[in-house]
């Protein structure tokens, strides 16, 4: 390594143009010699090194006959000085694994150590204390450097904390002790991967019971971060069943209509959105990104108007008997199902999260919260505070209150009960249509959709009290957490059955639910 | 000539048998056409994967029949719809058995598939071309296996993940659907890591229910399992459309090629269609073909298909045609029986199985594979690709040659007395 080390220094003195043994064995080599000439040249601070890495990783390096070529838009450059050459008939590509990437990316990151932009060093850092190798031990010089030159309060510490897993591999006795003290302040992953490796290889005793100091803080922090990741997958779950709950709470908890077909509503939502899309690729494709602005109140108003439909056609009859109703809108879901089925195909079709909704933001270190799932956990809380609006604080929602309450009541002070029905099934439909837009932003969009989340829907409306939109949200949630820690104890398969146990169980015990209705109840 | 002597024989044979009032079968009442099953599921949870089977076997029947069909017979196809549902797929094969007496069946992706229409075609004595890499354990009379057995995928994948260039892995996530395909897979493979010493405490094993789409926690999971001190890949056998949150969430989690590879087993250039791969870049498929191999017989089998799904305007690839292994398979299967029908110039179901032993084709990867003389596998080379950003894989890896399948895994006590070739009758009862 001290040899590599040697070479790369002298390397460096030679500006010009890199060194054609190394670039002939980044193209010829085995992955080994790959590696090595990878890190040789990353480390020779040449100004061409960048560009040349930059190329393998991303698949333009190639080789022809015995040269090592750079193509980028059909020209040609000689990979070893830069110049110009007429493109070459026969070409292979020097083919760049992950292993080779790994080493790419984080040799290019050590190399951008020393830019004198900010944002570049500390990305720069983070590519470092991300990549699960970390640097390689040649860029010690380099890192060491860095951080000579290194003045910044808000990059220093992160740089210590990168230097010291270089110093743990490469440095004497005196700066391993440093580094793993400073080890201790990290809370990565990487550190503790770092770490427990060490600690395998490690006979000193000092250095030993040093390292496992540091493992036990650094595991300290990453606890917690673990639990903060799955308390938010915990929240993420919740507020995809409480979305998908809301308008059944208002169909089945406030109406009393049994409603099978809810989770065809939902599916006409992820439909709507589908088609939204589609049309925005073909007529607007500039404003794709935004598509969903445009596919939510679409999704609303389809999903409501066949709910309202429905109610007209169907439910209306049917009011008060409810097995009649369960059976006629299990018949509606089938029919619903075949029709999409028939308009866009049995397979699934194909949603594409908008640009910002892909990738995530990482809160805590190893903890990344996925945008799509962010904006649906505060969509859900957006769409529960309008509907709560609504039923609180306007006339539709005091007669929608009303005539669930007490019908015969409400219809002698002259509220239209008919007509009031209609708007609030059509309400608690569209809102599953919001739902469905949600939903196809992250799971699969097809006929059977529905299917998926009908059980689950009712299981929250029953469990948080039939009636109750305080009772939903709190039992979304608490099904939400109750599954992510069932699931990250026992698994998928088993959480999903303990569940319900849990459900049958505390129905027996409480058939009202988590909230009863109080007082007396007119049309109970 | 002699195409056409047997066809005139053949004629003149239903003829006769038409004559004297026995030739009650469709096939012989219509005389110049053969019926063939197709048993893909076209809707449900595996339709993203199996619909385009069903595709490219009637591609290869339309180009069978242009050329003047098998034994000049043309080839009808029986297209019918499973849905993902098991034992409707035993119903389904019921019919194409008795109701439209199809000299031979393409279908199956799921091994809990095949599994449910296996008696069936034991029973009623039918022939089943099985297009999809699987957990092997498994020879049937009745059926030829035209998918990678484990040790034409499972393993070299596993052992391309332990060596240098894979990243020396130590520690190993085992992932998968449940059901009885990544089960027994994993449990080959466990017994395999154990074999080359990894320890109880490094593998972990994970599944989730068909269709299961909230993939937080387990990403969480491996995360966490990652972090412990040495090198982790993930092996994925997730089945369906599972597979489309599943690497949703893994590129918006972040999970990097370079840090955690996942290699997949039931994930090509089809599944991926609609998931944005730039985040996924690295990650791993074994197959024993990629659409981006080089070679004239894939450049010929890709132009095929883009014409066919063009013609045809199938959905999403009339656009954007894609390839992928058990199309691959279902080709290579296709084009073998019909070779195997005109050596035994019958369709007489256990003439046609002594037939196939030997058969050999010039498959679109690019190797000729044969069929092997007992076994009813295909000799097949072993592929390693890493995704790309256009959704594509690029070869990493490839064994020299085909491999002959190992359907019984040594890896599982008591397979090393199991006999290499379909059990006979008598022995099986």
């Amino acid at each position: 390594m001290r040899l590599i080390l040697l070479l790369a220094i002298f390397f460096s003195t030679q500006a010009a143009a890199l060194d054609r043994a190394l670039v002939d064995k980044l193209g010829f080599g085995e992955s080994d010699e790959k590696v090595v000439a990878i890190n040789a040249i990353a480390a020779s601070g040449d100004p061409r090194a960048a560009e040349v890495l930059g190329a393998l990783a991303e698949g333009e390096l190639q080789t022809s006959g015995k040269l090592v070529i750079i193509v980028k838009n059909d020209e040609a450059f000689d990979a070893a000085s830069g110049d110009k050459l007429a493109l070459p008939e026969e070409r292979e590509d020097v083919v760049a694994n992950n292993r080779l990437r790994g080493a790419v990316s984080a040799a290019l990151a050590a190399l951008k150590l020393l830019s004198p932009d900010r944002q570049q060093r500390l990305a720069a850092l983070k590519e470092l204390s991300d990549n699960a190798e970390g640097a390689d031990v040649a860029m010690l010089g380099i890192v060491r450097r860095a951080l000579a030159a290194e003045t910044d309060p808000g990059v220093k510490p992160l740089l210590e904390q990168v230097a010291a897993s270089l110093e743990l591999k490469g440095g004497d006795r005196e700066a391993r002790i440093a580094a793993l003290q400073r080890l201790a302040g990290s809370s990565s992953a990487n550190a503790k991967t770092l770490l427990l490796s060490y600690i395998e290889t490690e006979k000193d005793a000092d250095l030993l019971a040093e390292a496992r100091k540091s493992l036990r803080a650094v595991e300290g922090k990453r606890a917690w971060a673990e639990r903060a990741g799955l308390a938010f997958t915990g929240i993420s779950l919740g507020s995809i069943l409480l979305l998908a709950a809301l308008g059944l709470a208002i169909t089945y908890g406030l109406m009393g209509v049994i409603n099978m077909a809810h989770g065809e509503l939902i599916m006409i939502g992820a439909y709507t959105t589908y088609a939204v899309q589609t049309l925005f690729r073909t007529k607007f494709g500039a404003a794709f990104d935004w598509y969903l602005l445009a596919a939510l109140p679409a999704a609303f108003a389809v999903s409501a108007a066949v709910g309202m439909l429905l109610e007209r056609l169907v439910i209306r009859w049917l009011y008060g008997r409810p097995l009649e109703t369960l059976l006629a809108t299990w018949g509606i879901s089938l029919v619903l199902i075949q029709t999409v089925r028939t308009l866009f195909g049995a397979q699934n079709v194909q949603v594409e999260n908008p640009a910002f909704m892909s990738g995530g933001v990482e809160v805590l270190s190893g903890v990344v919260l996925p945008y799509s799932r962010i904006v649906i956990v505060i969509f859900a809380a957006a769409v529960l505070a309008g509907m709560w609006l609504l039923l609180t604080r306007t006339r539709l929602g005091l007669f929608v209150r009303g005539v669930t309450q007490n019908r015969a009541m409400a219809s002698c002070v002259g509220v239209p009960t008919h007509r009031v029905d209609t708007w609030a099934f059509g309400l608690g439909s569209g809102i599953a249509g919001l739902a469905g837009c949600a939903l196809s932003q992250i799971g699969n969009v097809g006929p059977d959709l529905g299917q998926g989340y009908i059980v689950d829907s009712f299981m929250v409306v029953v469990l948080g009290g039939v009636g109750q939109l305080a009772g939903t949200v709190y039992a979304a949630l608490g099904l939400g957490f109750a599954n992510k820690l069932l699931e990250s104890w026992q698994g998928a398969v088993i959480a999903k059955i303990l569940v319900l146990v849990f459900i049958v169980i505390f129905i027996q015990k409480r058939p009202q639910g988590l909230f009863a209705v109080k007082g007396r109840m007119a049309d109970a | 000539m002699m195409k056409r002597r047997g066809f005139i024989r053949t004629l003149t044979i239903s003829a006769a048998v038409a004559a004297i009032g026995l030739g009650a079968s469709p096939v012989m009442a219509q005389q110049k056409t053969v019926k063939v099953g197709v048993l893909h599921s076209l809707s449900g949870t595996m339709a993203i994967s199996e619909t385009v089977l069903k595709d490219v076997a009637l591609m290869a029947f339309d180009e069978i029949n242009a050329k003047g069909g098998v034994m000049g017979m043309k080839i009808e196809p029986v297209v019918v719809d499973p849905a993902s549902n098991w034992p409707l797929f035993a119903e389904k094969a019921r019919q194409l058995l008795t109701q439209d007496k199809v000299a031979v069946t393409f279908g199956c992706w799921t091994s809990v598939s095949r599994k449910s229409v296996l008696p069936v075609y034991e029973e009623l004595n039918g022939l089943l071309f099985y297009p999809v890499q699987y957990e092997g354990e498994e020879i049937s009379r009745n059926v030829f296996y035209t998918g990678a057995a484990p040790n034409q995928q499972a393993i070299p994948a596993v052992e391309y993940l332990m060596s240098k260039d894979g990243g020396s892995a130590k520690r190993w996530v085992l992932l998968g659907t449940d059901y009885v395909y990544p089960r027994t897979t994993n449990k080959i493979l466990r017994a395999f890591l154990k074999a080359k010493g990894v320890a109880e405490a490094d593998i972990m094993e994970e599944y989730t229910p068909f269709g299961h789409s909230d993939y937080q926690t387990i990403i969480g999971k491996i995360k966490k399992f990652a972090a412990e001190g040495k090198k982790t890949a993930v092996v994925s056998t997730i089945n369906g459309d599972s597979n489309v949150p599943f690497y949703k969430e893994l590129g918006n989690q972040g999970l990097k090629a370079t840090d955690v590879p996942v290699v997949a087993f039931s994930v090509g250039e089809e599944e991926l269609r609609g998931v944005d791969t730039k985040p996924l870049v690295g990650h791993l498929a074994a197959w024993n073909y990629f659409m981006s191999i080089k070679a004239p017989a894939n450049t010929e089998f890709t132009k095929k298909w883009a014409a066919y799904a063009k013609a045809k305007n199938i959905a999403g690839h009339k656009d954007k045609p894609l390839t992928n292994d058990p199309m691959e398979a279902t080709y290579i299967g296709v084009y073998m029986w019909k070779q195997a029908v005109e050596k035994a110039k019958t369709f007489d179901v256990a003439k046609v199985s002594a037939a196939m032993g030997g058969q050999t084709f010039k498959a679109p990867s690019g190797i000729t594979s044969t069929m092997d003389a007992k076994n009813h596998h295909l000799h097949k080379a072993v592929f390693i690709g890493e995704v790309q950003a256009d959704g594509q894989f690029k070869v990493v890896w490839k064994t020299k040659g085909p491999v002959k399948a190992q359907p019984w895994s040594p890896y599982i006590p008591g397979n090393d007395k199991k006999k290499d070739e379909p059990a006979l009758m008598a022995e099986k009862k």
